[in-house]
């Protein structure tokens, strides 16, 4: 906006003020310029770091290192191998922490979909004694962020019983997941969609026959497409990039999902002999299928940000 | 679904008389429905939030160890004794504190910066867009693994710093830049999330707000002071609050890069709430801890009140 903006200005300028002509005129062209080489400088700041990242995974560390002090850090040169790729799975079981992850986040999309835009439903198109209560709590707890009450839960999780009844929910998949099905913002985002899909659609529907569950399931869902993507991509993300829970509430190695796995390569990062060739590969690999979803579905990515923000 | 859109119309007035007709048999059997289908989400929700909620008020009175074989006893203010005569709670409230106050200004700052300069139609804005937007898809734990490379005394930015001849601190090991190298790296990842922001603000404002104030003969920097930051007020209320409480949560970056040191000048409340509460098990004193985290939180979310009611006054 901003360029296209000072060209109408340098229009006016011009036809206003002939005698500013060359001035309006040179600025016009200087403009462009000085946008496009911050933008370019910008793209060497947000795009190098991950570039040195996949390029030093194939690299040795001597020439990690020896690499640092020119353009060859960026750059695919030198004696290039499968090398740390095939250390990283002989130290971890990374195929476990993989299948982990895609598992939870996977489990976590798909159910909390479910729960959360029958939620939305129920709020936003049945009438019923309470909601604006409902409602209420709902927006309320927007704001209260995970970790103010992780390590209360942490012992809750560990006190209350399990499906099996034993006591505490530790070390499972389940504790991965069910604690964030249920979403005070994914429920808002829905409930917003929901409210702009026309109502009388309903009525139409219950003249058809059709009770709410019926109208949910083949009316407004499969209107509600844009918001189903925003809450599935603000789902994946944080369950993808989970870190701090699967830290404090996995003790087994086969249920860990990657971004604890890193982990391990941290713990020998104070030592001697740590292989930072091997942590590139391992974050490469945990890093670039994310990266791939996103420019694939880079514009449903932008929009489900942008929606975030739409709230006031 | 078609036909029911055509059907629409015609069957409007007919579906209005009937639940006139039948409204209150309607409205019992709706209310059940309501309520099974809210039921999934209200019961996680209760369970997973909001009794979790209440409990950091109750644990954080109480001696709960994680793992203990006596039931927790009520001990009365002693977690917040204990806590605020401790020193490395008032370093990490402190560091916590300056954190978000960097962050905040800085990062929505840059973000405006960024969203204005990628905001023109012009070949190839996607793909600078696109790029700017990298380092969020990109976990916070891969970043901090990178940047504690990169950070390394040998690492990537001292060997750039000494071609221009300065001789870089070792940025995580030295108490005085330790914090301001996790802040760079923070505003890094996250700055492009704020961008995109901006920009779904800055679509908002109507063009012809620009050409009125062009005829107007408004320069550039004075159509952004009347036009475009007046239009983003609502954006930019959000965009505090969001970057604010984000801010507060510091955890990842710290446990990966610093542990809290070095001399706890990294240490945040949530990292000493998950050293306490996690590693050493003392679930009440990790309450009490995240008792001052919410409360700073609803500080924040007054003041979020505050401002939004003010617009509506205002208008």
């Amino acid at each position: 906006m901003s360029t296209v903006t000072s060209d109408h200005l340098g229009h006016v300028a011009d036809t206003v003020r002939p005698e500013s002509h060359t001035a309006g005129e040179r600025r016009a062209w200087l403009r462009p310029t000085l946008v496009m080489i911050l933008r370019i400088a910008l793209c060497f700041v947000f795009g190098l770091p991950l570039i040195f990242m996949i390029v030093s995974s194939f690299k040795p560390d001597t020439q990690i290192f020896g690499d640092l002090d020119s353009w060859a850090a960026f750059l695919p040169v030198g004696s290039l191998s499968m090398d740390n790729y095939t250390g990283v799975f002989g130290r971890v079981p990374f195929a476990t922490f993989m299948i982990n992850s895609v598992f939870i986040s996977i489990s976590t999309v798909v159910l909390g979909l479910l729960v959360n835009s029958m939620a939305a439903f129920a709020l936003s198109r049945i009438e019923f004694r309470g909601q604006k209560v409902v409602i209420g709590i709902v927006l309320a707890t927007l704001i209260v962020p995970f970790e103010t009450m992780a390590l209360p839960l942490l012992w809750w999780v560990n006190t209350i019983p399990y499906f099996d009844g034993s006591q505490g929910w530790l070390d499972t998949y389940a504790v991965q997941i069910i604690p964030f099905l249920a979403n005070a913002f994914s429920i808002y985002l829905f409930y917003q969609y929901f409210d702009s899909i026309p109502k009388e659609l309903d009525e139409a529907a219950t003249v058809d026959g059709a009770g709410w569950f019926r109208i949910y399931r083949s009316i407004v869902m499969p209107l509600s497409g844009p918001a189903i993507a925003t809450v599935a991509i603000l789902t994946f993300l944080p369950a993808w990039n989970s870190y701090l829970w699967p830290l404090m509430v996995v003790q087994s190695e086969e249920l860990r999902p990657v971004m604890v796995g890193i982990d391990y390569f941290k713990q020998m990062g104070s030592g001697a002999g740590v292989s930072w060739g091997q942590i590139m590969a391992y974050a490469s690999m945990i890093t670039v299928p994310v990266l791939a979803l996103f420019v694939a579905f880079q514009k449903a990515f932008i929009n489900s940000v942008a929606s975030s923000g739409v709230k006031g | 679904m078609s036909n029911v859109l055509a059907a629409e119309t015609a069957a409007a007035p007919a579906a209005q008389t009937l639940s006139r007709g039948g409204s209150h048999k309607r409205n019992k059997r709706s209310t059940s429905v309501a309520l099974a289908m809210l039921a999934p989400a209200a019961v996680l929700m209760v369970v997973f939030l909001i009794i979790p909620i209440f409990l950091t008020f109750g644990l954080a009175f109480t001696n709960a160890r994680l793992i203990s074989p006596v039931p927790a006893r009520f001990i009365g203010f002693d977690n917040f004794v204990r806590l605020f005569g401790n020193d490395t709670f008032w370093r990490s409230l402190l560091n916590t504190v300056v954190f978000t106050i960097v962050i905040v200004p800085v990062q929505s700052g840059l973000a405006l910066g960024l969203a204005l300069l990628v905001n023109a139609k012009i070949r190839g804005t996607n793909f600078f867009r696109t790029v700017y937007f990298l380092p969020v898809v990109t976990s916070i734990v891969v970043v901090s693994m990178l940047w504690l490379f990169m950070y390394q005394p040998d690492g990537l930015i001292n060997a750039l710093l000494a071609k221009i001849g300065i001789t870089g601190p070792d940025w995580l090991g030295d108490p005085n830049t330790a914090l301001f190298a996790i802040i760079v790296l923070s505003i890094w990842q996250a700055v492009g999330f704020h961008m995109v922001i901006w920009l779904s603000g800055l679509q908002t404002i109507p063009g012809e707000l620009y050409e009125a104030a062009s005829i107007d003969g408004a320069g550039t920097w004075q159509q952004f002071v009347h036009v475009t930051w007046p239009g983003l007020r609502q954006t930019s209320i959000f965009i505090l609050i969001t970057i604010t409480i984000a801010a507060f949560s510091l955890f990842s970056q710290v446990n990966i890069m610093t542990q809290g040191g070095p001399l706890n000048s990294t240490s945040t409340l949530v990292y000493m709430a998950v050293h306490s509460g996690f590693e050493q098990q003392q679930t009440g004193y990790a309450a009490a801890i995240s008792l001052v985290f919410f409360a700073l939180v609803l500080a924040v979310s007054l003041v979020q009140r505050y401002l939004t009611r003010d617009k509506e006054s205002s208008r």
